[in-house]
């Protein structure tokens, strides 16, 4: 059983030594992780630190990263091991003068030496402490995603010339997910589940503040507050984390300490991406339709 | 109730955390705590397996209880699986570990170890909960300070007060939650409050300058006011709880998940649920059909190709090649009711339809009432499909004489003016509840429809035992259309949606 945290708290408080600020969901999630010794599936919108926490977590814990990054079209030879077939062609090639028979050279070819490792079956077979990040696990089809639960649940690879092969120890395993698809039941099943949402106002200020330091306080409250406000139209796509900060560090460089219609509506494309998005947002903030138009009115 | 239960099974028998290991090690009471929580998730539609149920149970050992924010999410990563499922959960939880009996109050506020109210309200207040020297001038002052200086503490306890002051509960009342709310609110004002903290916060010179200011305050003041709405909506709850038992109020609670919500009886907040969930189901829809279509793509052998390929084998045609089979994308028309009793389901499908548009090679789209218009041109001219709705409710010609829904008059506009339009690509999608006020049916149209175009569907929202009662005459059209369907939520309608464009 794994006792790489001491409790929940000390989750929080390590995480934010790198720089991860984490909230109660977030931290419970990776401490069950590490004792119950199951995978975290970690679903959200695009940006929200879903990678993030996956490497901040190996940070933390002294851990050396394997990514394996899902596409369509990953297949077993990508993602678990394959046979390394030239040398294996060449071993036989070399052979041909010594004249051994077939059983021989057969066991030999399907040996150690001509395995070739993918991420998967490193992070099986690793010494040191692995964090082994799925990353984007919903752009495999679902065939691919049968591939993966043999590991997941009992963390060993069947290989049929060398038999199976159990991990040392157990790794921390996130598996991230953009919700394109329904992932399977059965992947789900073997999977502790966390949500990432956009973040509370307070703690989006706190990490524009932890990751752009030199910003000013006003300053910061003021974009989580314009953040929000944009995150509740109605829009293509919302601002990520990773957007707002982006955004933050434009506005430091800059050299704006406060922001006015005028500074959003020349920065906005930072954090928009869509035109229609763009449009739309700059027709509420930078100018809005009549003035006292939304909200509540005044006494 | 249980949640007493819980803990107080967990004192008697030690801390298993620090054992270790098995569920054995688990007092049996917790477990069953813990299985009754699992029944109450199941019946309120949520799945959860066995091994789901065992992974809570080990979670609950590592976690404790004694935090219960902790203790909550513990058992969320464990037993929910879905996002969208995530509100259910947080209801069936508030209730079947509410705070109630005994020491509740102790239960729910000592942890915090927040300061009292300060000044002569909060002493007053502090004195056994006397309520009646404390009038609702006096509480509406205290509640403006703390949402000034969003005193969480104190607000969550001026919640109480305002609960006891204004719902009136009186116990044993068979009435539900959301009246002794809107009791509570009304008493309470947040609108006013609203103003009257922006006042306050002019008075001490803190004014927002310049609309982008005033509008994040603005904002700001929202967030805070929503708080205290749910601050108060959970102790309405709590005292629920307590007067009638965990099993009662959960089934009273028990809501149905957003792509179970009839499209005819949707509250407000359940409509804005419904629409952030179309996106999602489109994205997935299509993500299926697209996953479907590659598996049965492979078509006859191609062989030609496959014997020019042979060539580099030695003439053994070692690498067989296949026909692609062609796509076809039907070409979609959508003419929908959109009078009062069924707009809403209107507004969803047309939207639903205009997020699966990459999947059809056209899509045209009428509304009406007793007039007929093409709106199409709305969903073309903006990517934005809400706009494109909200043009389509304010801009659109579709009253002819009184506003009244009439499917033969408009149905007759229809076929006058594009009968000829329709070819053998396309499927007509006929949206509506079929009430015709008693006008003539004038159903020939459908039949024309249908003989030209390659299918002829009809959605209805209606529950199928409504169908044909009253002014209803669902099935005069539907006898000359393909398939007549029974759409009330968003579920059935993904479904429909699958099937057109499978067939």
């Amino acid at each position: 059983m794994g006792e790489r945290f001491e409790s929940v708290d000390d989750v929080i408080a390590k995480l934010r030594e790198v720089d991860y600020l984490a909230d109660a969901n977030i931290a419970g999630a990776v401490f069950l992780a590490d004792r119950l010794e199951k995978p975290v599936l970690v679903e959200g919108p695009a940006g929200v630190g879903k990678t993030e926490l996956a490497k901040a977590v190996a940070e933390v814990t002294g851990s050396r990263l394997i990514r394996l990054q899902c596409y369509e079209g990953l297949d077993e030879a990508k993602a678990l091991y394959e046979w390394n077939y030239k040398k294996q062609l060449l071993r036989i090639q070399a052979d041909r003068e010594h004249e051994s028979d077939w059983e021989t050279v057969e066991a030999d070819i399907f040996s150690e030496q001509f395995l070739l490792e993918r991420p998967l079956l490193e992070a099986i077979r690793a010494e040191e402490p692995i964090v082994l990040l799925i990353d984007e696990v919903d752009r495999v089809e679902i065939e691919t995603e049968a591939l993966l639960l043999e590991v997941l649940s009992d963390f060993q690879v069947s290989i049929p010339e060398l038999g199976t092969i159990v991990g040392k120890r157990r790794p921390i395993v996130v598996l991230t997910s953009n919700n394109t698809r329904e992932l399977s039941e059965a992947l789900k099943r073997r999977c502790l589940f966390l949500h990432i949402d956009y973040p509370e106002i307070e703690r989006e200020e706190e990490i524009v503040r932890t990751r752009v330091p030199e910003i000013d306080a006003a300053l910061a409250t003021q974009i989580a507050g314009v953040v929000r406000s944009i995150r509740a139209m109605d829009l293509k796509k919302a601002p990520s984390i990773s957007e707002t900060i982006d955004w933050a560090r434009t506005l430091l460089f800059l050299g704006r300490s406060e922001l006015d219609p005028e500074t959003i509506g020349e920065t906005l494309n930072v954090l928009l991406k869509y035109q229609s998005d763009l449009v739309k947002a700059r027709k509420e903030l930078v100018d809005p339709p009549s003035p006292g138009a939304i909200g509540i009115k005044r006494p | 109730m249980h949640w007493a239960k819980l803990r107080d099974s967990m004192d008697r028998f030690g801390r298993p955390l620090d054992e270790g290991g098995g569920v054995s090690t688990a007092a049996p009471e917790i477990l069953d705590v813990l299985q009754g929580f699992v029944h109450e998730l199941r019946a309120a539609g949520l799945p959860v397996s066995m091994t789901e149920n065992l992974d809570a149970m080990r979670a609950v050992e590592q976690v404790g209880v004694e935090d219960r924010t902790l203790f909550k999410s513990a058992l969320g990563a464990t037993l929910i699986k879905h996002h969208e499922h995530q509100r259910a959960f947080d209801t069936v939880f508030d209730v079947y570990f509410a705070l109630v009996g005994p020491g509740a109050d102790a239960d729910a506020f000592a942890d915090d170890g927040g300061p009292p109210i300060t000044g002569e309200l909060g002493e007053r207040a502090a004195g056994g909960g006397a309520m009646g020297d404390m009038d609702p001038a006096d509480l509406a002052r205290a509640l403006l300070d703390a949402l000034q200086s969003m005193d969480r503490d104190a607000l969550r306890r001026l919640a109480s007060m305002a609960v006891t002051m204004f719902a009136g509960m009186e116990p044993g009342r068979p009435v539900g939650g959301t009246y002794y709310l809107y009791r509570t609110l009304r008493q309470l004002d947040l609108d006013g409050m609203a103003a009257q903290l922006m006042s306050r916060a002019a008075e001490a010179g803190e004014a927002p300058e310049g609309e982008l200011a005033d509008r994040l305050a603005q904002e700001e003041m929202q967030a805070r006011l929503k708080e205290l709405r749910d601050l108060v909506e959970d102790e309405i709850r709590r005292r629920l709880v307590e007067d009638r038992g965990v099993e009662a109020m959960a089934r009273t609670l028990r809501k149905p998940l957003p792509e179970d919500v009839d499209f005819m009886h949707a509250t407000k907040e359940e409509m804005a649920a419904l629409q952030r969930a179309i996106y999602p189901l489109t994205r997935a829809l299509a993500a299926r059909l697209a996953q479907r279509r590659k598996r049965r793509n492979r078509g006859q052998l191609d062989f030609r190709k496959t014997v020019r390929q042979s060539l580099s084998y030695g003439g053994v045609p070692a690498d067989p090649v296949f026909r692609q089979q062609r796509i076809s994308r039907p070409e979609i028309m959508v003419v929908a009711d959109i009078s009062g009793s069924v707009a809403s389901f209107a507004r969803f499908t047309l939207q639903f339809v205009y997020a699966m548009a990459s999947q059809f090679s056209k899509v045209r789209s009428w509304v009406f009432i007793d007039g007929i218009d093409e709106v199409t041109a709305f969903f073309q001219e903006s990517d934005d499909i809400t706009e494109a709705i909200h043009r389509v409710n304010t801009e659109a010609q579709v009253v002819w004489v009184d506003g009244h829904s009439d499917y033969g008059h408009a149905f007759g506009a229809f076929r006058d003016r594009h009968l000829l339009e329709i070819t053998k690509k396309t499927s007509v999608i006929l949206l509506g509840d079929a009430r015709n006020n008693y006008h003539s049916p004038n159903n020939e149209v459908v039949k024309q429809i249908a003989a030209r175009a390659k299918h002829v569907y009809w959605l209805n929202p209606e529950p199928r035992g409504y169908w044909d009662t009253g002014d209803s005459i669902v099935s005069q059209y539907g006898m000359f259309c393909d398939g007549v369907f029974e759409c009330r939520n968003l579920r059935q309608l993904e479904q429909f949606v699958g099937a057109i464009i499978e067939a």
